[in-house]
């Protein structure tokens, strides 16, 4: 069991004990469990999810930051992070489909395109945390 | 005459009424917005405070290691991220970023400016400045999203050499009756920073995949946090400005409402002794 606390721009979402986290960083998934030695890796985008004390498992969307072990004490800072069932499905499915859209239209624009492909990954991820 | 004056007083006092209902409104929701605008602030700061140590971990106690970020170049083109607000009956606010903001520009550094609030669209508009964007008009509006799409731009357009130096123009919340413009540098990070580095033994951690690829990553970040933090700033001292304006109207009216009844009084009597003059003069004849 080790301490974590999740933050984001809207706030602390998370502070207390945990069996594990787990999350998706830019070369992969990682877990941590208590007693990992100290670490610092950056947050890319995808599933997270904790297991608490009582053995549940927790999932949520999790898209960049960075998820830091020192000192024994976990510390995960996101950019977006939220809980599964907190997830609006519709909301996901219609940037989706706007996403889509631009990408379409934005065949020589660079810049929007790549908006439009951050968007749309943002979206599958929800989407996939969701389902 | 003495009637046709009273009337005119009459009316004024009434008008003078209204703006001051107005302006009493609007103190009483600018202060009920400028506290949700400081537990907004508030609530980033640990998201913030997280990464700014990291880096600055990574920074002091990383030997090889070196990043585009950090490198200062000499600069041929700076870019400025100003915000300022909508709506103006904030007292000084708009203007005063404005006057810090010409300074920066007689600099005769090259410069491009990204707005945010429609004032600061509408400046530098009028100005002829170059602008990156004029996608984030409204200064309310601005989201963390946004802000995000704000840093992805800024660190794109540094890393591609589009510009050499960013910096970013807020109004820091002093106090409920004080807020100063100031200008803060982004980007490079070392310039920004005074820390040195230090020497001396360092806990290992492990960096994966790379110091230098965290730190690259987060990087785009930290500046988010940085803009959404001086987003709020500004929002809070726009709006503990116009509380202060607001305040300052409604005790102007609330005076000539005074001077005005004063006025008023003094006519209805001078009328009233005309009427009985009149009256006197008629009943000897």
């Amino acid at each position: 069991m080790f301490h974590l606390t999740v933050s984001t721009p809207d706030g602390l979402l998370f502070d207390g004990e945990v069996q594990s986290v787990r999350a998706r960083m830019i070369d992969g998934d990682v877990c941590l469990l208590a007693k990992h030695e100290d670490y610092v890796s950056a947050i890319g985008a995808g599933e997270a999810a904790i297991v608490t004390p009582d053995g549940q498992t927790r999932r949520a969307a999790c898209i960049g930051g960075m998820l830091a072990m020192i000192e024994g004490k976990a510390n995960l800072i996101a950019t977006t992070f939220e809980w599964a069932d907190q997830i609006d499905l519709e909301r996901a499915k219609r940037a989706k489909a706007v996403a889509e859209e631009r990408i379409a239209a934005a065949k020589n624009d660079k810049r929007e395109l790549m908006l439009a492909e951050a968007k749309l990954r943002r979206a599958l991820v929800r989407i996939g945390v969701k389902s | 005459m003495a009637g046709a004056s009273m009337k005119d007083i009459k009316l004024r006092i009434k008008s003078v009424e209204s703006t001051m209902q107005i302006t009493k409104a609007m103190e009483l929701v600018a202060s009920s917005k400028l506290r949700k605008a400081k537990e907004r602030q508030e609530r980033c700061r640990p998201y913030f405070t997280g990464l700014k140590d990291t880096l600055t971990r990574i920074e002091t106690a990383t030997n090889d290691f070196s990043s585009p970020f950090q490198e200062k170049r000499e600069v041929k083109k700076q870019c400025l991220i100003v915000i300022a607000g909508d709506r103006g009956l904030a007292g000084g606010y708009n203007s005063n970023v404005f006057k810090a903001v010409s300074e920066l520009l007689a600099g005769g550094t090259p410069t491009c400016v990204l707005p945010i609030g429609r004032r600061a669209v509408d400046f530098f508009s009028r100005k002829g400045v170059e602008m990156l964007t004029t996608a984030f008009a409204e200064a309310e509006d601005v989201s963390i999203p946004d802000c995000f799409s704000i840093s992805n731009l800024v660190t794109k357009g540094y890393l591609s050499g589009q510009f050499d130096k960013v910096s970013i123009v807020y109004t820091r919340f002093v106090s409920m009756l004080t807020q100063t413009p100031v200008c803060e540098c982004l980007l490079p990070l070392e310039a920004c920073r005074a820390e040195k580095r230090e020497t001396g033994l360092h806990p290992l951690v492990l960096y994966e995949p790379s110091p230098t690829a965290v730190y690259n990553a987060i990087v785009p970040n930290y500046i988010a946090g940085m803009i959404y933090g001086s987003m709020c700033e500004s929002v809070a001292s726009e709006l503990g400005a116009r509380r202060t304006a607001m305040d300052a109207a409604s005790k102007n009216a609330a005076e000539m409402i005074e001077d005005l009844s004063l006025h008023y009084n003094r006519a209805r009597q001078g009328a009233i002794t005309q009427e009985i003059t009149e009256i006197v003069a008629g009943a000897e004849h």
